[in-house]
């Protein structure tokens, strides 16, 4: 027998990993915390308040609409990219120049810088000079994201469902390839129908790219900040204005420091609770036997 | 039911084939009779897989024909023909309960429920999976996934015929026996066709009644494991049934039989004849080293060797030997004298074979049996 060593030295062994850790997400997070107790008028007054801007912040109408529209529209880009994304992945072609050449065209989107999307949408769905915007006029529909909300919600859901569907896509194409041809060989021996091979053999094994697919664009639209910005504004009037933008012009625009620090780490627990019950759910479903 | 003919059949992967070399599939003709028990046995890469998917329609053929029962089913898929095939490795519907799993093939030949439960549990019972039924096929270990597998393709009853791809690679040795046995007596139960492909000797000759030996693309002998082992048709066979296999050694054509460096080995008039036409080079001495007749001591017309080292394994040893420089295995007899350093041996005229062209050179028939049952 061996006996055990006993004495802290392994400590040493994960201290440059503990020290990176800390700088780059525990100390940014502690000073969030620190100002969102206290009410700060310059660098030497400062007040300790408690909980107190969190109340105030949890009883904002102005943030609790933008909450409110934030997880209608996270709910649904998952909706629409979701399905979309497999879907697209399931007719991209596998074989020769063409999956090569598909597989360019659906990454092309990605590749965009966030401004740019924005900066491209807001062309093209102009009604007097962009080709979008146009054609809806043209064919009879009365379409303008500038002065209509409806309009505007839609559009910022459409260009999120450009800009990010291909990520989907490009997932669940690489979950597909992953799967052994002798399964879609014993499916034919099987007589399966090809409702029953997307539903028994590719839905089951493209579940842990999914997985991963839909928490990034959960986290990634309910944090959406840049394109609709650049596209709308947040108009016309509030209504394309989400969470990280209100946040935004409260804590730059209005100098609250104080309570857009609150509402901060608020936000912040709400993706974490959102991201955390989703991926539990799962769990528990893949050990029910 | 179905017989199985294969007609002229030949595959490349290539779609344009230039050399002999870009096929899978030589140029191939073979019957599997109604309701046998046969293996097919080759190396790694012979086109074994490639045969079955052929056979099972999952790959059509670049040339040649196959045919069930006299009708030719080139163009049918393999969902309409009544074939089952297990794969090399497991394959099940993970999100489905083993129950859902067997009768998924039933379900989906539209039979009544009533049927698919009777059918399910009957089958179940003979795999022994009757206690996992409920369970989510996704936690099954790998054999038991395995006879998953395999339960789909017997469940079904209006298959004539199962074709395994090496099904018992993933499983553990001692189950591997009991399927195999389980097999060979779903086999004798249902009276199917059977087609089991291996790379294992063992495997093939305690499964099947008659083995295809396979090799470069081509079925080179068709027979019993006791025909494969005593009358090897082509020298892959010698050298690939048999532990040892057959000693094969280069030899040239003299006066009285065939010559190797400094060796005459005398062969008999009626071969001398048969080998008096022939022009090639590739001509190979065979024998299997449990003929090789070992002397105790000096003999008239026996070969000196030098005893290079001797394996004891059991009930029976190896002698490793060199004669005039070829390596040979000699296998004798737990209770037989093992020679030290020098040993006399003799290759008895019976079990003396003769490859030309790596085919044997045959006094009995010259016809080649496999062709006549075409
Ligand atoms: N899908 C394929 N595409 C191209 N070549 C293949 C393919 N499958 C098999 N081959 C080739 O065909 C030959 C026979 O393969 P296979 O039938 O799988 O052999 P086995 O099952 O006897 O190991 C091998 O040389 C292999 O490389
Ligand atoms: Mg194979």
């Amino acid at each position: 027998m061996q006996r055990k060593v006993r004495d802290n030295k392994a400590w040493f062994l994960v201290l440059p990993v503990f020290i990176l850790v800390a700088f780059s997400a525990i100390v940014p997070i502690m000073t969030v915390v620190n100002y969102s107790v206290q009410d700060i008028f310059d660098q030497n007054t400062a007040y300790f308040v408690g909980a107190e801007w969190y109340r105030e912040m949890l009883r904002n109408p102005a943030l609790l609409d933008s909450l409110g529209r934030q997880f209608f529209f996270s709910f649904s880009v998952l909706a629409i990219e979701v399905p979309l994304g497999i879907l697209i992945a399931l007719v991209m072609p596998t074989k020769g120049r063409m999956a090569a050449v598909s597989l360019i065209l659906v990454a092309i989107p990605l590749l965009i810088p966030w401004n740019v999307v924005g900066t491209i949408w807001q062309i093209f769905s102009r009604a007097d000079i962009g080709l979008f915007g146009y054609a809806v006029n043209a064919v009879g529909i009365d379409y303008n994201y500038t002065s209509d909300p409806t309009a505007a919600w839609l559009t910022v859901l459409l260009m999120d469902v450009w800009h990010w569907t291909p990520l989907i896509a490009l997932l669940c194409y690489s979950g597909l390839r992953a799967i052994p041809e002798a399964f879609y060989q014993a499916a034919r021996i099987d007589r399966a129908s090809k409702w029953a091979i997307f539903r028994h053999i590719q839905l089951p094994r493209l579940k842990s790219v999914l997985v991963i697919g839909v928490l990034l664009r959960f986290m990634d639209s309910f944090m959406i900040y840049t394109e609709p910005f650049v596209l709308t504004g947040g108009g016309p009037g509030n209504s394309t204005t989400f969470l990280s933008q209100a946040l935004t012009q409260m804590a730059i625009g209005q100098f609250d420091i104080g309570p857009a620090a609150a509402f901060s780490l608020i936000y912040y627990l709400i993706v974490l609770l959102v991201c955390y019950a989703f991926f539990t759910a799962i769990n528990q479903l893949d050990k029910a036997k | 039911m179905a017989e199985i003919r294969l007609k002229s059949l030949a595959h490349s992967y290539k779609s344009k084939p230039t050399s002999p070399n870009d096929y899978a599939i030589r140029e191939m003709n073979h019957v599997w009779h109604q309701g046998g028990a046969y293996a097919l046995l080759g190396p790694s890469g012979c086109g074994k897989s490639t045969l079955l998917n052929i056979i099972s329609g999952l790959l059509s053929p670049s040339n040649g024909e196959v045919l069930f029962d006299g009708k030719k089913v080139n163009d049918i898929p393999p969902e309409e023909r009544n074939i089952a095939q297990v794969f090399q490795f497991p394959v099940v519907y993970d999100s489905m309960t083993v129950f859902d799993n067997l009768a998924f093939p039933l379900r989906n030949m539209k039979m009544s429920e009533d049927k698919v439960h009777s059918r399910v549990i009957e089958i179940a019972a003979v795999l022994e999976l009757s206690d996992l039924l409920k369970n989510k096929a996704k936690n099954l270990t790998a054999d038991e996934k395995q006879k998953v597998s395999m339960g789909r393709g017997l469940v079904r009853s209006d298959v004539s015929a199962i074709l395994f791809d090496e099904p018992l690679t993933v499983i553990d040795p001692h189950l591997k026996w009991k399927l195999r046995r389980k097999l060979k007596q779903i086999h004798e139960q249902f009276n199917i066709t059977m087609v089991y492909v291996t790379h294992d000797q063992l495997e093939a000759s305690t499964f099947a009644d008659k083995i295809a030996v396979m090799y470069g693309g081509q079925i080179v002998q068709f027979g019993t494991p006791r025909e494969l082992f005593e009358k090897p048709n082509h020298a892959f066979v010698g050298y690939f049934i048999g532990s040892p296999g057959m000693n094969l050694i280069k030899a040239k054509k003299c006066k009285g039989g065939l010559m190797f460096n400094n060796t005459l080995v005398q062969l008999n008039p009626e071969m001398q004849v048969l080998l008096d036409p022939i022009t090639t080079s590739n001509i190979k001495i065979g024998i299997r080293p449990e003929f090789v007749h070992v002397w105790d001591d000096k003999a008239e017309g026996a070969f000196e060797c030098d005893v290079l080292h001797t394996e004891d394994l059991g009930t029976y040893k190896i002698i490793t030997m060199k004669l005039d420089g070829e390596v040979l295995k000699v296998r004798i007899h737990e209770d037989r004298i093992v020679p030290t350093k020098k040993a006399y041996i003799s290759f008895p005229e019976q079990w003396l074979k003769v490859y030309v062209d790596e085919y044997l050179v045959d006094i009995d028939e010259p016809e080649d049996e496999v062709k006549e049952t075409i």
